[in-house]
């Protein structure tokens, strides 16, 4: 089973982001989310990416990024994990949506809930 | 004590050092970041380092590799934002260039190793107005003074900070291309890099702290432009 990991600056931005995308999957698509600083201000902490993927229900995650220090972050976690784990390079809102979908196929891998978040990258609003 | 255990000691008082200065310069650090980035610098990294000093020195006789993995690890969970990863990264990855101890050669693979996990970590190169800007000259000028100038590692150490310096310089006039302050274009420019200014206050304590543990005056008039004349006796 491929999961889904929304990392954001801000908690909150992580969990309504989650919650959007899930509106979209299933159970066979596990979605977590996670965001803040060790402080719980806005950044992103290695040490929390990494706990959120180990509590994650899939031996396959794929990682939803919003800004720079959070692909940063999110690599080093990943350099913690015993999961298969890749970030995909994807805006993270439409990213989460489209990999949500492909994750809930049942012939879903992790190259291909990634090419789905990625092909995000080319949404147009209108 | 061991000669390993006792380069550890001189590592942790290292560490209390930079931790002290970064304290010191929070406010400062944390000014500069916001003009061209989110404000925390100084405060993600001051709460960094605190917590580094305090578990390295709950370390029983530790070796150099062993404090610094554990400050590594510290900036890590502590710190967050763009510093934590590429702070801490970095002291992970060159924390085992020590394992023989400080010598010459070691400090020389240490600063490379440093340098490269910096870079890999950031996918920063010079001129985008990064720490890697202050990095890059001050790493080359220390191993050119060690390998091919050979100068004594403290003067080579001090030839290296004025290098240093000179790349925090050289990030002010530069547009941001790395970073929070990469969007905002040109109003980057004319502010120096806060990650090349806290590069700066570190590697200047290192500086202090080396001095200190080899008992001997901080070198002055130190000219990293300047072509260099192994002093008498010395290389």
């Amino acid at each position: 089973m491929v999961g889904l990991l929304v990392v954001s600056h801000s908690a909150k931005a992580a969990e309504g982001i989650r919650e959007i995308a899930a509106e979209m999957g299933s159970e066979a698509a596990p979605i977590a989310a996670v965001g803040g600083d060790p402080d719980g201000g806005i950044g992103t902490d290695a040490t929390a990416i990494a706990d959120a993927l180990a509590a994650l229900d899939a031996d396959e995650v794929v990682v939803l990024v919003d800004l720079g220090s959070a692909v940063m972050n999110a690599e080093l976690a990943i350099e913690m994990s015993d999961k298969t784990v890749v970030i995909a390079d994807a805006p993270v809102l439409e990213g989460a949506v489209e990999a949500t979908v492909a994750a809930t196929s049942p012939s879903a891998t992790l190259d291909s809930v990634r090419e789905a978040a990625e092909r995000a990258g080319g949404t147009s609003k209108r | 004590m061991t000669a390993d255990t006792d380069h550890g000691a001189a590592v942790v008082a290292a560490v209390a050092r930079v931790a002290d200065r970064i304290a010191d310069e929070r406010a400062h650090l944390t000014d500069l970041d916001s003009a061209i980035g989110d404000a925390d610098h100084g405060a993600n990294l001051d709460r960094g380092f605190r917590a580094a000093v305090e578990r390295v020195e709950a370390l029983d006789d530790p070796t150099p590799e062993e404090v610094v993995q554990t400050v590594g690890t510290a900036l890590i969970s502590e710190v967050g934002g763009a510093a934590g990863p590429l702070y801490g990264g970095g002291f992970m990855r060159a924390a085992g260039t020590l394992d023989d101890g400080i010598t010459a050669e070691s400090t020389v693979a240490f600063a490379e190793t440093y340098l490269d996990s910096v870079r890999d970590r950031g996918d920063a190169r010079v001129g985008q107005k990064t720490m890697v800007d202050a990095l890059v000259p001050a790493v080359h000028t220390y191993k050119k003074s060690i390998e091919e100038d050979g100068l004594d590692p403290l003067t080579a150490l001090a030839k290296a900070v004025d290098a240093c310096r000179r790349g925090v310089a050289f990030t002010v006039p530069i547009r941001a291309e790395k970073g929070r302050a990469s969007y905002l274009g040109w109003r980057s420019v004319g502010h120096p890099d806060p990650g090349a200014t806290s590069t700066l206050c570190v590697a200047e304590e290192l500086l202090a702290a080396a001095a200190d543990s080899l008992d001997a005056e901080v070198p002055t008039d130190v000219d990293a432009t300047a072509p260099t004349t192994p002093d008498e006796g010395e290389s």
